[in-house]
């Protein structure tokens, strides 16, 4: 979203302007939605988030001050809209997925040494292999699974996903490599019995 | 990472993402590549990572259009009706 160019005026968006806002609805729609699937892992929770994140946004206009870009801004109340979500429908005695604060590097030690990078390309394009992926992300804690998706699959920068997320970047870092580390382990998984399936039919 | 001194590996853990990004002082981005000469599995540790990274980068990247039906519910929701068409 933030490689877009944008010619969205604020000032339009401040002074109600309703066809500027259906523009603004428009260009960050498509990553809004994406984001808050990737984050509920369903199609009707997405809608449910996309549709909150542009009413908070509609309501909340006039407190828009432009410290940060508007896309920053959506991305901001679609992450919180989504974690809420994640948190009001999770048990009572879970409550906290949140990192515990004895969490150790040590703990993402790889375990997993395959390597499948040489599997063909067809393989990794196969829907088999993106419903892989996606359930992977799915296992991820919520507060590593967000960095994840805005950095790695949204493309933002670690300075834009600080912004969004209001974490330093170190902790933006801390956590990115903590979610890389646990998918790749996790996909390892599943290549590694690709690879084995791979070499059975040899 | 089992047949030599593992505590390097362990060291190189916290310093994997930046070095895969290219953002690694070229200090310890040596110290890394030294590393990755003699042990195996961090070569493949770093290779599968950074794979992982671009197959999530690649295969999950967002369309840039939402589907038709959703679209028209989001304007629905917003009284943006009237420019459903635009």
């Amino acid at each position: 979203m933030s490689e877009r160019k944008s010619e969205i005026s604020v000032e339009e968006l401040r002074a109600g302007n309703q066809a500027e806002f259906s523009h603004l609805v428009d260009e960050y729609s498509g990553p809004i939605y994406g984001l808050a699937l990737r984050m509920l892992g369903n199609a009707s929770d997405a809608e449910d988030i996309l549709q909150n994140t542009f009413l908070k946004a509609y309501q909340h206009l006039k407190e828009f001050e432009g410290r940060s870009s508007l896309s920053t801004w959506l991305y901001r109340i679609a992450s919180n809209e989504a974690l809420m979500l994640i948190r009001k429908r999770r048990p009572e005695i879970n409550f906290s997925e949140d990192l515990p604060e004895d969490d150790d590097i040590r703990d993402y030690s790889p375990a997993q040494f395959t390597d499948w990078c040489c599997l063909p390309e067809e393989e990794f394009l196969s829907a088999e292999s993106r419903a892989a992926l996606d359930k992977a992300v799915q296992h991820l804690p919520e507060t590593l699974r967000i960095v994840f998706i805005l950095r790695d699959i949204q493309g933002l920068s670690i300075q834009e996903t600080s912004a969004t997320l209001n974490l330093t970047e170190t902790a933006v870092k801390t956590r990115l490599l903590r979610a890389r580390l646990r998918l790749r382990e996790e996909l390892s998984s599943y290549y590694d019995q690709r690879l084995a399936k791979q070499a059975g039919k040899d | 990472m089992l047949d030599h001194d593992q505590s390097k590996c362990q060291s190189l853990l916290g310093y994997l993402s930046d070095y895969v990004d290219g953002e690694l002082d070229p200090e310890l981005c040596s110290e890394i590549e030294q590393h990755l000469e003699g042990c195996h599995n961090c070569h493949i540790v770093v290779d599968t990572l950074r794979k992982t990274i671009s197959l999530y980068h690649e295969i999950l990247k967002d369309p840039a259009d939402i589907p038709g039906g959703v679209r028209e519910r989001l304007f629905r929701t917003l009284n943006l009706d009237d420019y459903t068409h635009h």
